[in-house]
């Protein structure tokens, strides 16, 4: 059968995920495959799902590594529930995978990793057959022994098998190619420029990604070949983007852009690791990065750089934040801009660190000893980090306060197109560094806690001759800055602190509706990375003829002005969280509205189907 | 080390000299600003609230005299500090102030100082502060080697919480929390010092304020970290814990003040000397015919191993015989400050890599258009 005779079949959208050792190079192989199809033009969106040991035994399930991409023709917002094709390099992949296979979708195995040894280390019964069990339960399964068909194919470069091997990711890539009608240039060229210094490894990875596609063409294995449309996307110049790095992007931005230096002190953690690694490699664009010995010299730092005329940031996950509580206490008195992003992972304690959560936003509100209320926003998507950061900071400098970014390890990690924004999208920051002669002359001295219109206090920077003046945690006298213990200037100076930040809802933007009408009988309220997942389940319930509405929070600390109205005008509210119920709280405590949670705490994101039937059921309620 | 100076500097010399030239610089620029200043004019508007007779009130004294000798313009000097009494400190200096959480002066004073070479920055603290709740910062600090001052008053107990043992206490130590004798070992603060690599390691004592002065400009002129360990008397909670070496009687057999390329020499009328044998040091008496000054273990600022020696003269000087604890510069080296080798690889990076404009930086590798 020639390639003609193949059918071709035109999908609207399609999930493959991708799985093996996490010694096979899948997370390579996973992010070659999106940045060739989002050349393409296609939405998508993906999710990388890797163990947190580095490497765990070879072969074994804990070992397994994956990575899924959704995309098609329409617009994608979730990496897909499930997925229609799972590429599985050893039988460990397919134990720990199959459950996330759609009924009746397709495998493709490395059949050269189900051997007995490879059965035994996926703890599977001596005598089972996995793949012929598959086939039986009305899966599709192509087998491909791509060891033997890698070293066949790459046996006359003098490679060792060792190094051989390590090109089968590629084979496999070169057939999923073929299979989705994809061209091979974008991932060769990717190969030549990373083993630019190894020609033989880069021959040998091409050759295999070329074999792969020609396997494709040549072999009987597949009757059908899939050819997905392009998404229509609003025009522009895209590129594909994680979180993590649009989070660091912002904050880069920031450095080149708006007249402040940025001063990052952080510490690694799990998933937020990524920022401080990418920004150490942009000194050239203005952002001073520095890697402290804890997260409280993390913090402290930055909060040292910001006294000093810098905006610090710090970044870190739920534990690290923790730590950090009692020096943002600090910055909430000294009231200096100060950006801290929280990239939740599931916790408590440890937890699961590479997984995913939403439980860190009680903490980001209240989390603190005393009364000390800061600025929390929250991006909905990987590619929403870059504006949600740029703007934390703008107002961390604008308002002299901290800034809470949560983002979380779904969208850190999952990546989507990004339309880049132009230099004029970016939004310039007001803000002056305070001068002598603006307040006072020799005879009155300076004011430091003196606040403008919107409570904001003057940024005094050190080297500002005549402004000379002493700040601290102790509580401060109203305007002179001077240690007070008078109890009416306690209450007087927590109120102004709180009102300060309060004000802020004032230059946010107001909050929209994301799907639905103003009023009615359901409204379902999200924030954070559930985006996805929630307007996709809200879009099928609306077709299904439910008529729902959706709105989604992006500043949670202060809410947008006109929130509780919203809110107000619907019979029932519905908040899926990943958590047990803390923003519902939030909504009902501050606007006494009926809410109610829908609450899974999993690790893992909510999937489409399970939103879908639950605001089917609670629209359908009487 | 040695690669990634090469990097940045034509070499380590053009290194030293730069940093050289540039406080240099620095002093002739800015001493005509604060030529005129007086230590008074160090004092800030604040009411001085230590008990009557802490030895606090001293080295604030000391510290505003020294001021005006640093020809930095008041403006461009910080004072950050932690928790304890000690850190009160910069209420008291009209001059910048940053008074943190406790432990964390250094961590807070690292980022300012990182991100502001140009400012001197100096850190009070307390043996609390510095060695307990913020004795990983402080050790981090010292290794790094930014240009900052850390002063830590250490009168071996907690004395704004009202009297709890602190790292410095000794052995048996009757505290609130220890009303049976402490029993954790105290830590020897310049042995910690050198071990985290410290750059520059002194000591001084409060009821000496003409060395606490000299030693306090030695601290200040010192180009990276210097830390300066000052014995002070806490009245109320620890009143004659330095005796040893306050006491009119026996303070000369039991202090030994160092200096610079001088012998090493003790005693109300220099009667005692060290000499080593190997490693190993030992008390001569000069008056012997045995030994003379010439057979002294002569005091070398820049030999690292001789400072930890010398560091170790740490035993109980209510003991007769016991080592005289030193006094001055135990060290005194030169070595590359971690903000100029930030600012110069942040130099290096705009040099190589060019400064592209946003546009560069957030398309990334790949990019494609959709009409």
């Amino acid at each position: 059968m020639s390639v003609k005779e193949k059918q071709e079949k035109f999908k609207k959208e399609v999930t493959i995920r991708f799985s093996g050792d996490s010694g096979d190079g899948i997370q390579l192989t996973g992010s070659q495959f999106t940045s060739t199809i989002a050349i393409s033009g296609f939405d998508l969106s993906t999710f990388p799902d890797f163990p947190s040991e580095i490497r765990a035994p070879a072969g074994t399930v804990s070992g397994v590594s994956g990575f899924q991409i959704h995309f098609g023709s329409k617009a994608i917002h979730t990496p897909g529930d499930s997925c229609d094709v799972l590429v599985v390099m050893n039988a460990a992949a397919l134990k720990a995978n199959l459950k996330s296979l759609k009924t009746g979708g397709i495998i493709i195995a490395n059949s050269d990793g189900f051997h007995k040894r490879d059965l035994s280390l996926a703890q599977y019964p001596v005598d089972a057959t996995p793949l012929q069990d598959a086939k039986d339960s009305g899966y599709t399964v192509i087998e491909i022994d791509v060891t033997r068909l890698t070293r066949e194919s790459l046996k006359d470069t003098g490679l060792p098998n060792k190094d051989i091997d390590r090109s089968k990711n590629m084979f496999v890539l070169g057939v999923l190619y073929w299979l989705y009608s994809r061209p091979l240039e974008p991932t060769v060229s990717f190969i030549q420029k990373k083993f630019k210094k190894k020609p033989l490894i880069a021959e040998a990875n091409v050759r295999a990604l070329n074999d792969g596609y020609t396997f494709g063409i040549a072999t009987e294995l597949f009757s059908e070949r899939y050819n997905v449309e392009a998404a229509p996307i609003e025009p522009g110049t895209y590129r594909n983007i994680t979180g993590n790095d649009a989070t660091s992007l912002g904050i880069a931005a920031v450095a080149k852009n708006s007249g402040v230096p940025v001063f990052l002190g952080s510490y690694p953690i799990t998933p937020a690791s990524e920022i401080l690694q990418y920004l150490s490699g942009l000194k050239h664009y203005g952002v001073t990065t520095y890697q402290a010995e804890d997260e409280i010299a993390a913090i402290a730092s930055a909060i040292g750089a910001s006294y000093g005329g810098s905006l610090g940031v710090t970044t870190s996950s739920g534990p690290g934040i923790a730590l950090k509580s009692e020096a943002i206490t600090l910055a909430v008195m000294l009231e200096l801009p100060l950006v801290i992003v929280n990239v939740q992972r599931a916790g408590p304690s440890t937890g699961l660190p590479t997984k995913t959560e939403q439980s860190d936003l009680l903490q980001a509100l209240y989390g603190r000893a005393g009364e000390t209320p800061l600025v929390v926003v929250s991006p909905a998507s990987p590619a929403e980090c870059f504006s949600i950061t740029y703007e934390a900071c703008r107002i961390a400098v604008e308002h002299m306060i901290p800034v809470m970014v949560l983002t979380d390890g779904y969208i850190a990690n999952g990546s989507e197109p990004w339309k880049l924004p132009k230099k004029s999208e970016l939004k310039p920051f007001r803000f002056r560094f305070a001068k002598a002669d603006e307040q006072s002359d020799s005879q009155t001295p300076f004011l430091p806690y003196k606040r403008d219109d919107n409570l904001v206090r003057p940024w005094a920077i050190p080297g500002t001759k005549g402004l000379e003046h002493r700040i601290g945690g102790l509580e401060k006298q109203h305007e002179t800055g001077h240690i007070s213990y008078d109890p009416d200037n306690h209450q007087l100076m927590t109120e102004l602190r709180k009102e300060k930040r309060d004000n802020i809802a004032k230059v946010i933007p107001g909050q929209e509706m994301d799907e639905g009408s103003d009023s009615g009988k359901l409204l379902v309220v999200g924030w954070g990375s559930t985006y996805g997942a929630i307007k996709s389940a809200v879009t099928d319930v609306r077709e299904e003829g439910c008529d729902v509405s959706y709105l989604h929070i992006r500043h949670l600390s202060p809410f947008p002005a006109n929130l509780g109205d919203m809110l107000r005008r619907f019979e029932r509210i519905l908040v899926p969280e990943l958590n047990q119920g803390q923003l519902v709280k939030l909504l009902r405590d501050t606007y006494l509205v009926p809410a109610e949670g829908y609450n899974r705490i999993r690790g893992v994101p909510f999937t489409v189907a399970e939103l879908r039937e639950k605001i089917t059921e609670t629209y359908n309620r009487s | 080390m040695e690669r990634l100076l090469h990097e940045l500097f034509t070499d380590t010399k053009d290194f030293y000299q730069t940093t050289r030239t540039m406080s240099a610089k620095q002093s002739t620029k800015t001493a005509p600003t604060n030529g005129n200043l007086k230590g008074k004019d160090f004092a800030s508007d604040q009411d001085v609230r230590w008990c009557p007779g802490c030895g606090d009130y001293t080295i604030l004294k000391q510290v505003q005299t020294l001021m005006p000798k640093l020809g930095v313009p008041r403006e461009n000097i910080v004072f950050v500090a932690g928790i304890g009494c000690s850190s009160r400190f910069p209420y008291y200096m009209n001059t910048y102030g940053l008074h943190g959480i406790h432990g964390r002066a250094t961590a807070i004073a690292t980022g300012l100082k990182a991100s502001r070479p140009d400012l001197s920055v100096w850190v009070t603290t307390g043996d609390g502060d510095c060695l307990s709740i913020g004795g990983n910062h402080f050790i981090h600090l010292l290794r790094r080697n930014l240009d900052i001052n850390i002063l830590m008053f250490n009168n071996e107990i907690y004395g704004l919480t009202k009297g709890q043992y602190s790292p410095t206490s000794h052995v048996g130590h009757v505290t609130k929390t220890s009303p049976m004798g402490s029993l954790d070992s105290p830590f020897n603060p310049l042995t910690l010092a050198l071990g985290a690599n410290g750059s520059f390691v002194a000591r001084a004592i409060d009821r000496d304020p003409k060395h606490l002065q000299e030693i306090l400009e030695r601290s200040a002129g010192h180009k990276g970290t210097s830390f300066l360990e000052i014995y002070q008397n806490c009245v109320v909670f620890n009143d004659g814990a330095f005796q040893p070496w306050t006491d009119k009687e026996r303070k000369s057999n039991n202090s030994i003040y160092i200096y610079d390329e001088k012998p090493l020499v003790f005693g109300k009328e220099d009667e005692y000397g060290i000499r080593l044998d190997g490693h190993k040091p030992e008390i001569v008496d000069l008056r012997s015919n045995e030994w003379s000054v010439n057979d002294l273990w002569v005091h070398d600022e820049k030999d690292r191993n001789k400072a930890f020696i010398l560091s170790r003269f740490f035993e109980d000087n209510w003991v007769e015989g016991a080592f005289p604890r030193p006094f001055g510069v135990l060290l005194a080296e030169e070595r590359a400050t971690y903000e100029d080798l930030l600012h110069r690889q942040i130099a290096a990076a705009k040099e190589r890599l060019g400064e592209p404009g946003l546009e560069d930086l957030l398309s990334g590798e790949e990019t494609w258009e959709v009409r």
